[in-house]
């Protein structure tokens, strides 16, 4: 009993959030790894680019919401996922016309499209605070829980709870779902092999006539589905921030680099490999322990290995640590 | 001289703009943005040295301010005696361990071939040490955060005057950049970019969640000033006669004892926060000026060309016999170091530390963005870039509620969306900042003022 005690303690705080974070995380990344591998560069702009989707997702969300029309228990903004993107996508493929694309015929070095990512930052920041504010912001409607912790200890007859947000089942069916399409995508059909040729080596890819724009143009929009998908997934499970989202670039870049930047399922995984270590690492096992070991060695302290103050700090000490020993991530990076 | 006229021009305009917002809005915010631009321009200086000169990706530079910020902190401060009887026993010891750790570390690795049992062994050591140290650091860092924790609750500095901050922020900058150059600096460029993001994004929580060494989230205030306080030169004589001096023109109109008796003191109060900023003004002024002889000389140097034929080719520089990775490193230590000032400088002005304050955004992009905009490579125009940027971040948004205003002039006040637009103005700064950089991206790619070399 104890032990199943135990085991539950471990999936309430640990497993179920984790695998959600790591969901929201892993898209991210993968979006991440997809702009570097086709575009080439590390877009800065990342975390404001979800922030500017699951904006108009929550613009969309209250539009749907005046005229009544909910999803049940379900939350409202899943039904505004898709218009959200069409807008994400447009914003893509304007800020590409009219920043990214001069670069990119110019072939300038990667640092240069970096620095100009830089200034994308800035102005999707402005955008997304003119239009919004930078205000805290729910927009979560619908049934809270799947599973509450009070009728789990009254269905099993355990001490501990185990409560499941609706939001984190979301989050990860959402996140098998999209993931699993795009890696159909990637390795089954035409454009996608198209997309990973041009990856691999970009002169070849157009000798043997790939279409660049094409390829650009599907790798924006495709980036607008990541956005903002991840973004109105974190938004959902935890809360809509412009500054949080921004903040959130770091794990994120984190997890596409320790995957190994350029591949797909590289960073998928560590999208993973981020958030269960910052959660195993500064969770207080104190209980854990309670449960598990006989009564007379019950620890005094809280048992955690790190404050958790330290949550980000764990991710890119991951990422520093990775970067020293194996520079190309944990899976061989480079190859879409 | 003629080759010199844009750099003349475009100051003039950059002084002549300050001493506009001086007249129009009030000498306190022109002097208060001088200031700003003058700890700018020497952080500008810092990224310029590692980007313009080596090519170097430092993003990470808000970790050096802090640590500037940290070094006023330790110096300045008086210390706590309790504290120290409390817990500094054991935080001298910890500090001890972390030298043992690294000292064994480094024996392991000369004595021992490269093999795995070398790794395992490293590892072994690093985690028990730590293991060890948490046990003798945590009662002392108890003891240390109970002492006075409304107050003090931290272990104080030195107690010595805030301008030797300035020289031990840099050192303090320069030993945290010598460890990441070690570690980081043979990464390809982006991925250097990412990791010192991070790392001074680690930089920052060590500090915010320390508290026994930076009293962390619960700030730092009253620190001592390397300048008179207001209200000490309000009641000396000789500044009231100064002040008296500089406005009799305007005293001398009003008849009334009493009444000029009030504008005289309103004029002393005034005047002692002008001249505060201007004792800082002085200051940063100095160090300015002694960086730029230093960097420009460094840059004509023999050491300069060579860095910039690293910059250019490293290949080829490596062929000649130039040691790349040593000089890197170095020119990394400098340029970090020469944040480190700046951190130092800011807390200085500002009298205070915020460790919550500390966010890349305003201490790492907008930095880049002085550099790139300001022209890379060349000193007069990093510190161009730093007053022109800081200058917009202040005034965008009086420029930005005045353009608001003009475009909404047709609709009524309480109008959704002007009420709005209102509301978001703070915003407009960013907005500005984003289509700066970009424009000079594109359209002028190598600054305001561009690197031109010329052989003396």
């Amino acid at each position: 009993m104890d032990f199943l005690n135990a085991l539950v303690l471990l999936l309430n705080y640990i497993f179920v959030p984790a695998l959600a974070y790591g969901s929201q995380l892993a898209i991210g990344a993968i979006f991440v790894t997809l702009i570097y591998g086709i575009l080439r560069f590390a877009n800065f702009a990342t975390g404001d680019m979800m922030s500017f989707g699951t904006m108009v997702a929550i613009l969309f969300t209250w539009y749907f919401q005046s005229m009544g029309l909910t999803l049940g228990f379900l939350p409202t903004a899943l039904l505004a996922i898709p218009f959200a993107i069409l807008f994400m996508g447009l914003y893509m493929l304007i800020i590409d016309k009219f920043v990214f694309k001069y670069y990119r015929l110019n072939k300038s070095p990667p640092v240069q499209l970096a620095m100009v990512s830089i200034g994308v930052m800035f102005v999707t920041q402005a955008v997304v605070r003119i239009i919004i504010g930078p205000s805290d912001r729910r927009f979560f409607d619908g049934e809270k829980f799947l599973i509450k912790a009070n009728e789990f200890k009254e269905m099993t007859g355990l001490n501990e709870g185990l409560a499941i947000k609706s939001t984190q089942v979301i989050t990860i069916v959402v996140t098998i779902i999209l993931v699993s399409t795009l890696f159909w995508f990637l390795n089954k059909t035409k454009t996608g092999k198209s997309m990973r040729a041009y990856s691999d080596n970009e002169d070849l890819a157009l000798l043997s006539g790939i279409d660049p724009k094409k390829i650009v143009m599907i790798t924006w929009m495709i980036a607008a589905i990541l956005a903002t998908i991840g973004g109105v997934l974190y938004g959902l499970d935890k809360s809509f921030k412009p500054f949080t989202y921004f903040n959130n670039m770091l794990p994120i870049f984190a997890a596409a680099i320790v995957g190994g930047i350029g591949n797909p399922f590289g960073a998928f995984l560590g999208g993973y490999v981020i958030a269960f270590s910052e959660i195993l690492l500064t969770y207080a096992y104190k209980k854990f322990f309670m449960y598990v070991l006989p009564e007379s060695m019950e620890p005094d302290g809280l048992i955690q290995l790190l404050s958790t103050d330290y949550k980000f700090a764990v991710s890119f000490s991951i990422l520093v640590i990775v970067l020293l020993y194996r520079p190309s991530g944990i899976f061989k990076g480079k190859i879409l | 001289m003629r080759k010199n006229l844009n750099v003349i021009a475009a100051y003039s305009i950059m002084m002549g703009l300050i001493i506009l917002v001086g007249i129009f809005q009030s000498w306190n915010i022109a002097l208060s943005i001088f200031n700003l631009c003058l700890i700018s321009a020497v952080m500008t200086m810092g990224a310029n040295i590692q980007w313009g000169y080596a090519g170097l990706i430092n993003f990470g530079i808000m970790g050096f301010t802090a640590l500037g910020g940290l070094a006023a902190v330790l110096i300045s401060v008086n210390p706590v005696q309790e504290a120290w009887s409390a817990g500094g026993t054991n935080i001298l010891l910890s500090l001890f361990l972390i030298i043992g750790i690294i000292l064994a570390v480094r024996f392991v690795l000369k004595k021992y071939q490269k093999s795995k049992i070398r790794n395992y062994i490293i590892a072994a050591i690093i985690i028990s040490g730590i293991i060890i140290i948490r046990l003798v650091s945590e009662p002392g860092i108890e003891a240390i955060e109970e002492v006075n924790p409304a107050r003090t609750g931290f272990l104080g500095g030195l107690g010595l005057p805030i301008i030797f901050s300035w020289i031990v922020g840099a050192f303090f900058a320069g030993g945290l950049a010598f460890v990441i150059g070690k570690v980081a600096l043979g990464l390809r460029a982006d991925y250097l970019a990412i990791a010192t993001l991070l790392i001074s994004e680690i930089v920052i929580a060590i500090i915010k969640h320390e508290d026994w060494l930076t009293r962390g989230v619960k700030n730092v205030i009253g620190l001592k000033r390397p300048a008179p306080y207001e209200v000490n030169l309000q009641e000396t004589e000789w500044f009231i006669n100064l002040v008296e001096k500089f406005n009799s023109g305007k005293l001398a109109l009003i008849s009334d004892l009493s009444e000029r008796q009030a504008a005289l003191n309103q004029f002393v109060i005034e005047g002692s926060s002008v001249f505060v900023k201007l004792c800082y003004s002085g200051l940063f002024l100095v160090v300015v000026i002694i960086l730029l002889i230093l960097t420009q000389k460094a840059l004509y140097s023999p050491w300069g060309r060579m860095m910039r034929a690293i910059r250019d080719n490293e290949e080829a520089a490596n062929a000649m016999g130039k040691n790349v990775v040593k000089q890197h490193l170095l020119i990394f230590v400098l340029g970090s170091a020469i944040v480190g000032i700046a951190g130092a400088m800011l807390v200085t002005q500002d009298g205070l530390f915020t460790p919550g304050s500390y966010r890349p955004l305003r201490y790492t992009f907008l930095i880049w963005v002085m550099v790139i905009v300001g022209g890379s490579g060349n000193n007069f125009g990093a510190i161009l870039g730093g007053f022109v940027v800081w200058f917009l971040w202040i005034e965008a948004a009086p420029i930005g509620l005045y353009l608001v205003n003009l475009t909404t002039a047709g609709l009524e006040d309480t109008h959704f969306l002007k009420v709005h637009l209102i509301e978001s103005v703070p915003y407009f700064r960013f907005l500005m900042m984003g289509i700066g950089l970009l424009l000079i991206m594109r359209y002028r790619p190598k600054g305001i003022l561009p690197e031109k070399i010329e052989i003396k």
